[in-house]
């Protein structure tokens, strides 16, 4: 399957539920609730699978002609047989049949579900017809498919359930639709209508399951099989989502389980050690709806704002109203201190789908994030211009990706600042204060830290690409992931290097990476005396009671022994055992 | 032996299910092959879900194709299934 050439794309709705689950989707159809679904094992079934599939289609076309018959006899008007030539043509059209051959050869899938991902397939696009009559013969197929399905299930109607992992995708669903449906099977919903108060999100809730509604068109827009992600907590919808985000969301979905409601507590002390020594806390974010979340969590401010769902979700390039929204909802936040908002941070074939060049044999290091803004400077002051409209709001902080050299951030610079003064120009008015700074995630960042040190007011660490990139390991591919390592020695004195740079120079040093809401990592990092350390909103406050228990002093001595290992088996053990000792509670004797 | 015409679709819901069932009775009743072609796509003559999902509202412009021996009688009968707005109005 060419299933993660697919697109992905974001829909917003009401969560109603909070949690997160990555799966995949199936479009619950009243007509034809509880199709069974399961893959076949062995590829010897598929013939035996594409026999009964034909076997059905041959009775449901002879009970079509008996009833073709019957109500022939019966006299009457041509009406109701015409409608019967319909369905017996259809279950002979060439193309239904096979499709749903192919579904069952190539995704090795039973047949019930092969005639449901057809009929899903033509429901796709008949919901693109404008005539809403001709829209709506979809019915015709609907019945074929039913009819089929129910000679399908014949005599052997064996509980079969609907698979693992599934997210319902719905219209709406009433008491009777969830009654029908396995529930112990579903791991979330996501609705076209409804709010907080619908039956689904009672439903949803009392089974702890999360379930995002009031999406609109996601019966419109997802397949059954599509696979999704649905985040209840921030009422967020990913269809197709890519690697990357994948990934992301794992870490998500991990955090959320492992978040305890005693530990929100901790939420909004101050993230201060016993000998006194603080750390300032962001959040890390890809949406605003996750804004109150970090609120809620404990965020002094936004660490990260990721800025590329804005391009994602949408067919057009967004303009410069379409950031401002985002932005404006980002920036002077009640009880977050400050925004830092990142600049566009992906490739060029986000922008460019369909051509060739944009094709890259190695994309993450290709002509990506500010690589790209500075080829495309058109696009990348659209973002500016928008970022530095909503600094009148509060506190902002505008942070380059990528930069490698002295050369980008200089040209970076140059274009916010001509982007400035032409708004200046125009009267607009600006915050005071902006600060600028850079990501640090690529190793030669760090060996010219010093110099770019001097053009920027701060530096954040970017844990997850620098550690790719100086390990040479590609985070996404599944055979060297043991290779990611953010003990390593080398990434450790690396890090230690652009603090200390960092420092020197008297600026701010932050860290964004998966690392910095690592609790286990935490007091190394109160060693290395970042100022701020940047995470995922339900890490804060796990990560705060650690920096509450912990000295500073205590925490020095301990990087600094880590210091002299030469292994990362050494600094695990190490680092395991000294957290165990002092955090029993957190850390655990046997594992988690 | 080839035949093409184009035609508009005149009766007011357009190519619905019944319709194109008329279609593709009339095409099974040719040895030649039948092809519909709208904006740039073709589909076979004999799939009703090919003819549906072509999506053919009044006003449409359809081009029909027939290729075999007795594509000139083929295409006369669907001149006048069109031409009779497939009996309705």
């Amino acid at each position: 399957m060419a299933d993660d050439q697919k697109k992905m794309f974001v829909i917003k709705g009401i969560g109603v539920s909070p949690g997160i689950v990555i799966g995949r989707a199936y479009l619950f159809d009243r007509q034809d609730a509880q199709v069974p679904f399961y893959n076949l094992s062995d590829p010897g079934l598929i013939s035996a699978e594409i026999q009964r599939f034909r076997k059905a289609l041959r009775e449901s076309e002879k009970q079509l002609l008996e009833l073709k018959n019957k109500l022939g006899d019966l006299g009457g008007g041509m009406e109701p047989l015409y409608i019967i030539d319909v369905h017996i043509m259809i279950m002979r059209d060439r193309k239904f049949i096979d499709r749903t051959l192919k579904n069952i050869r190539e995704m090795s899938v039973n047949a019930e579900w092969a005639v449901h991902m057809t009929v899903d397939k033509y429901r796709e696009i008949f919901d693109r017809m404008e005539d809403d009559y001709l829209r709506g013969r979809i019915s015709d197929i609907q019945y074929a498919g039913q009819r089929i399905l129910t000679n399908l299930a014949g005599k052997e109607r064996a509980a079969i359930d609907m698979g693992e992992g599934v997210v319902i995708i719905a219209s709406d669903l009433s008491p009777a639709d969830t009654a029908q449906l396995k529930i112990d099977k579903v791991l979330g919903f996501a609705t076209d209508v409804g709010g907080k108060t619908s039956h689904t999100a009672i439903v949803a809730r009392s089974i702890a399951i999360p379930a995002v509604l009031g999406l609109e068109s996601i019966t419109r827009a997802v397949r059954t099989n599509d696979d999704i992600i649905i985040d209840g907590s921030a009422g967020v919808v990913i269809v197709h989502p890519d690697p990357e985000i994948r990934k992301r969301y794992e870490e998500k979905k991990r955090l959320y389980e492992k978040a305890q409601d005693d530990l929100l507590d901790y939420a909004h002390l101050p993230a201060v050690t016993m000998d006194h020594y603080g750390v300032e806390i962001g959040g890390n974010i890809e949406f605003i709806e996750e804004i109150p979340s970090a609120v809620l969590h404990g965020a002094d401010g936004i660490g990260l704002y990721r800025t590329e769902f804005i391009y994602i979700n949408r067919e057009q390039l967004p303009d410069e109203e379409d950031h401002l929204a985002n932005y404006r909802s980002v920036v002077g936040v009640k009880g977050l201190s400050w925004a830092t908002i990142r600049t566009f941070d992906l490739g060029g074939d986000k922008f460019f789908p369909d051509k060739k060049s944009s094709r890259e044999l190695n994309p993450q290091l290709g002509l990506r994030a500010i690589r790209f803004c500075l080829k495309e400077v058109a696009l990348f002051k659209v973002q500016l211009r928008a970022i530095l409209r909503a600094s009148v709001q509060g506190k902002l902080r505008i942070m380059f990706p990528m930069i490698s050299g002295i050369e980008e951030i200089r040209e970076a610079k140059r274009i916010f600042t001509e982007v400035k003064n032409e708004l200046l120009a125009k009267g607009t008015e600006l915050g005071k204060d902006i600060e600028i700074g850079i990501m640090i995630e690529v190793p030669s960042a760090v060996i010219v830290a010093e110099e770019l040190a001097k053009e920027v007011d701060f530096f954040s660490i970017g844990t997850n690409d620098l550690i790719q990139y100086v390990l040479a390991i590609d985070r996404i591919n599944e055979r060297v992931t043991y290779l990611y390592e953010p003990l390593h020695p080398a990434v450790l004195r690396l890090i230690k290097q652009v603090v200390d740079i960092g420092h020197k120079a008297g600026i701010r040093v932050a860290m964004c990476g998966e690392m910095a809401g690592e609790p286990a990592y935490t007091m190394i990092l109160l060693g290395l005396e970042l100022d701020e350390l940047s995470m995922n909103p339900l890490a804060i406050p796990r990560v705060k009671k650690i920096i509450r228990g912990a000295t500073l002093k205590e925490s020095k001595a301990l990087l600094k022994k880590v210091m002299t290992f030469s292994s990362t088996s050494e600094i695990r053990s190490f680092v395991g055992a000294e957290m165990r000792k002092r955090f029993p509670e957190d850390f655990p004797a046997n594992g988690q | 032996m080839v035949e093409i015409r184009t035609f508009e679709i005149t009766n007011k819901l357009g190519i619905h299910a019944r319709v194109a069932a008329k279609v593709v009775e009339t095409a099974n009743r040719f040895q030649s092959e039948t092809f519909l072609e709208k904006d740039g796509v073709e589909v076979n003559g004999r799939s009703i879900l090919g003819i549906l999902t072509l999506y053919c509202p009044q006003g449409s412009r359809l081009t029909i194709r027939v290729v075999g021996v007795d594509s000139g009688e083929a295409i006369a009968a669907f001149a006048g299934l069109i031409e009779a707005k497939f009996g309705e109005t």
